[in-house]
């Protein structure tokens, strides 16, 4: 009886969607009070119903109602409980179910936290979220419903989720991917109300900021963790991949990452509107092109779905509306400014415009690579794989020059820079860098031009980030109470840029430095893998909760003494027939130890993976660190403060920017 | 004119959307291999069955074969075997596989159990000679000359019916020519 009711919420869900959608825009277009006041009620509905039918699935996974063919193909009763829980997401119905609760969230958070934006905005915004809700729940409703029954003839037991998926990693990885996509429908939503009305200022770049922030630290957080996940479950020590799917979590990142600092600048300074609106219109139909490319199978993956044309053509047709409306209107309504120059040559302005140009080439590179496959089977001109080198060769330079270019945009002032000032100011971060760098490249084993571009491009932006941070903090109370002045969004953007530094520090060394092996061991053997001995005692059979396993066991030694026991396993599946390979790895913060059972050569032999992964934490670490950067950032004082501000105000007067934000000149 | 510009991302977005349209449906892996008519990169991988033997590109020398790349993660692979047990059976083709981004123990477990239609098997756990012929996916045949030069590129299964239409005469003539 709970999956018909699942089916009624998603359905009421739907129709009060297409309530939100229509009745507020409505209201805001004719002056009716009474018609957008319906925007908060109809929102909270539409996660109550969202939420209701969420957790009837949860509810069939855990209690095994294999009559629901969703659960009975991606759950089985042997499977433990955390799993069964993940599972919920581990499938096409499933994950769109999540992605839709996400929506749900995000739209009832605009609903409680703009409170104080002007009613007219806020239920423009929220109308253009519930249309995007209505495509959605129209989607899962018709094409991908997840509570479809297996009557008469339920299975008696499940197939079983898929092994890879049984996993930490998977539990968090795609909600937190989830969460940053679908956010950045709110900065798409705020872009498309600004157009419908006009406004596109100061104020609307203010309101969009945190909105965007908090989307893209989830995504950050979301595609670190895919990328850990790949290392540790897949088996094979690799990290990134270019995979169709990885690519397309990294394309509304890279464009997301330029939105934010565009909307930096539109805000403090005004300018570059019509360019930010476009930004945040492509970053928000970038995330539904990943969503497309992932599930609907016309580029393969890794990821492997199951595809099904309709639902691929369903999906096409939502994005074809969503963006052919949305550019429509961005080119009927969008500002034309006449040029006129309000920055010099080299302000801060010009540093972030570079920003935005090198970050946008990233985006086209990653998708013209990701796309090209498609494109030149469309025209009909045979075939060209585009795989790891491609991207290698061509990502690279653009990561170094925007980190480049960092380093020296942060020391840079609003309007106009000195140029033989700024030059003087880079002068000791350089030669700092530049003696640092070759030190670590030269500890490393040995210089190469791409690992010491590499290396330096971090620590140049690292020694840049913390230079300035060191003149901002001078004050004449002392250094404790400079650094407590500064603000959480120039905190945030102090984290966000340290990450990106550790991210490319750890990417570098990593790739250049990393040493693999494999080998034939039998019991007893030695293998050296760069100053590392990894010593194979045995290899047993194990029991764990629905799978067999051969459970090895290393000592790795490091000048005779013990550094770590390793167990890594080859699991066997009961149910699927299907074999893991579980890597051990001791991890560290400057080098991770990974050894993994490949297949048995003759009776005692086995091939096994044996890798020296230096610095490879530093890759998620960095991410960490951007996405505490995004947290602490919208946590600056400056939201709270001008909403008392405004409340005050508001009475009186449309809320004007006081300024008290362009204190620091902080870009987050 | 400024305006124009402003319609810009809008025809971008439009010539994207059609060719993802034409995208759908179609099998991703129905395409053209660069290789055809060069021949079969360089290589030096172990045999599946003998793994301190090396094999390298001189095995595609002397004779018309069909390169076959598979797995045993890939359920395409398993409609395909019973198809080129009779190929290799009952039409005597060369079949050489190319064990793809599998592991040694599960792949002869399933040569046991499914039975071995293979000449030759290159095992290619990490996928190189997989990237260099521009593998997508498996299952996919490619038909190589007798002097080792790639002539066909099939990708997904092989059954009759394509054997009947395209690969017999492709061989026919191949070995015929040769």
């Amino acid at each position: 009886m709970y999956p018909e009711l699942g089916q009624l919420a998603l359905i009421l869900a739907l129709l009060l969607a297409v309530l939100l959608s229509v009745v507020p825009l409505a209201g805001s277009l004719t002056g009716r009070d009474n018609l957008q006041a319906f925007a908060r009620p109809l929102a909270s509905g539409i996660f109550v119903f969202i939420g209701l039918a969420f957790a009837i699935l949860i509810h069939a996974f855990v209690t095994d109602d294999f009559s629901v063919a969703y659960v009975a193909n991606n759950s089985n009763s042997m499977l433990p409980w955390y799993y069964k829980f993940s599972a919920v997401w581990g499938g096409h119905e499933g994950s769109l179910l999540l992605w839709i609760l996400m929506l749900a969230g995000w739209i009832l958070a605009v609903a409680i936290f703009s409170r104080r934006l002007p009613a007219v905005m806020i239920s423009q915004v929220l109308s253009v979220l519930g249309m995007i809700c209505v495509g959605f729940l129209l989607f899962i409703v018709i094409t991908s419903n997840p509570f479809d029954r297996l009557l008469p003839n339920a299975p008696a037991d499940g197939a079983d989720l898929n092994p890879l998926l049984q996993d930490f990693g998977l539990i968090v990885h795609p909600p937190m991917l989830y969460m940053g996509y679908v956010g950045f429908a709110v900065a798409f939503a705020f872009a498309i109300a600004a157009l419908i009305n006009g406004r596109l200022d100061a104020a609307w770049a203010r309101w969009s900021r945190p909105w965007t922030t908090v989307a893209w630290a989830f995504l950050s957080l979301g595609i670190a963790l895919g990328s850990w996940w790949a290392y540790y479950e897949l088996g094979w020590g690799g990290w990134w991949f270019w995979d169709p799917v990885e690519n397309a979590s990294l394309l509304p990142w890279l464009s997301g990452t330029a939105l934010m600092h565009s909307l930096a600048v539109t805000e403090k300074r005004g300018v570059f509107k019509s360019w930010t609106v476009l930004l945040a219109i492509v970053t928000f139909a970038l995330s539904l092109l990943g969503t497309f490319l992932v599930r609907s199978g016309v580029l393969t993956s890794v990821h492997a779905f199951a595809s099904d044309p309709e639902r691929g053509t369903f999906l096409l047709a939502l994005l074809a509306i969503t963006v052919i409306a949305s550019l429509a209107l961005y080119a009927f309504r969008a500002p034309v400014v006449h040029v006129r120059s309000r920055y010099g040559s080299l302000s801060r302005e010009i540093f972030l415009l570079l920003n935005n140009v090198l970050l946008v080439s990233a985006t086209l590179l990653v998708a013209v690579g990701t796309l090209y496959p498609l494109v030149l089977d469309y025209l009909e001109l045979g075939k060209l794989s585009i795989g790891e080198p491609f991207f290698n060769l061509t990502f690279s330079p653009l990561a170094v020059a925007t980190g480049l270019l960092l380093g020296a945009g942060i020391f840079s002032r609003w309007k106009k820079t000195d140029g033989g000032w700024l030059a003087r100011k880079l002068l000791w971060p350089l030669a700092v860098s530049l003696v640092a760098s070759t030190a670590v490249v030269i500890g490393y084993g040995g210089f190469r031009p791409w690992a010491f571009l590499g290396v330096f491009t971090a620590i140049w932006v690292a020694v840049a980030t913390f230079w300035d941070l060191w003149d901002k903090s001078s004050s004449r109370k002392g250094r404790i109470h400079g650094l407590r002045r500064q603000s959480r969004s120039y905190y945030g953007m102090v984290l966000g840029h340290l990450g990106l530094a550790i991210t490319m520090a750890g990417a570098t060394v990593v790739s250049n430095y990393g040493i693999e092996r494999d080998v034939r061991m039998v019991p007893g053997d030695v293998a050296t893998v760069g100053d590392y001995r990894f010593v194979f005692k045995d290899i047993g059979e194990r029991r764990g909760a629905n799978f067999t396993a051969q459970y090895g066991s290393f000592d790795v030694l490091l000048d005779g003494k013990r550094v770590a026991e390793l167990h890594p396993e080859k699991r066997e599946y009961s149910v699927g027939m299907s074999v893991m390979t579980e890597a051990d790895i001791d991890a560290g913060l400057f080098r991770d130890i990974f050894v993994a059972i490949g297949e048995r050569i003759s009776d005692d032999a086995w091939a096994i993976r044996l890798q020296y992964k230096p610095l490879v934490r530093w890759l998620w670490l960095g991410s960490l660190f951007m996405a505490a950067g995004g947290f602490l950032a919208i946590a600056d004082r400056r939201y709270r403060i001008r909403e008392r501000a405004e409340q005050k105000v508001s009475a009186t007067a449309p809320a004007a920017d006081t300024g008290s934000a362009s204190s620091a000149g902080v870009v987050s | 004119m400024k305006r124009f510009l402003l319609f810009l991302p809008l025809l971008v977005a439009v010539a994207v959307g059609v060719v993802l349209f034409a995208g759908i449906g179609k099998d991703p892996t129905r395409l053209e291999s660069a290789l055809v008519g060069k021949p079969v990169p360089e290589f030096s991988l172990r045999d599946l069955r003998n793994p301190d033997d090396l094999l390298d590109q001189s095995l595609f020398r002397g004779q018309a074969t069909l390169l076959n790349v598979w797995g045993t993660w890939c359920p395409a692979c398993r409609d395909e075997h019973d198809d080129l047990m009779w190929l290799a059976e009952e039409k005597g083709v060369a079949i050489i596989g190319l064990n793809y981004k599998d592991n040694r123990e599960d792949a002869l477990v399933w040569l046991d159990r499914l039975g071995d239609p293979y000449r030759d098997i290159i095992y290619d756990p990490k996928g190189t000679l997989g990237f260099d012929l521009g593998v997508y996916g498996a299952p996919e045949t490619f038909v190589i000359d007798a002097g080792g030069v790639v002539r066909y590129r099939h990708v997904g299964v092989i059954n009759e019916a394509v054997w009947e239409q395209t690969l017999q005469p492709l061989l026919n003539e191949l070995q015929g020519g040769g």
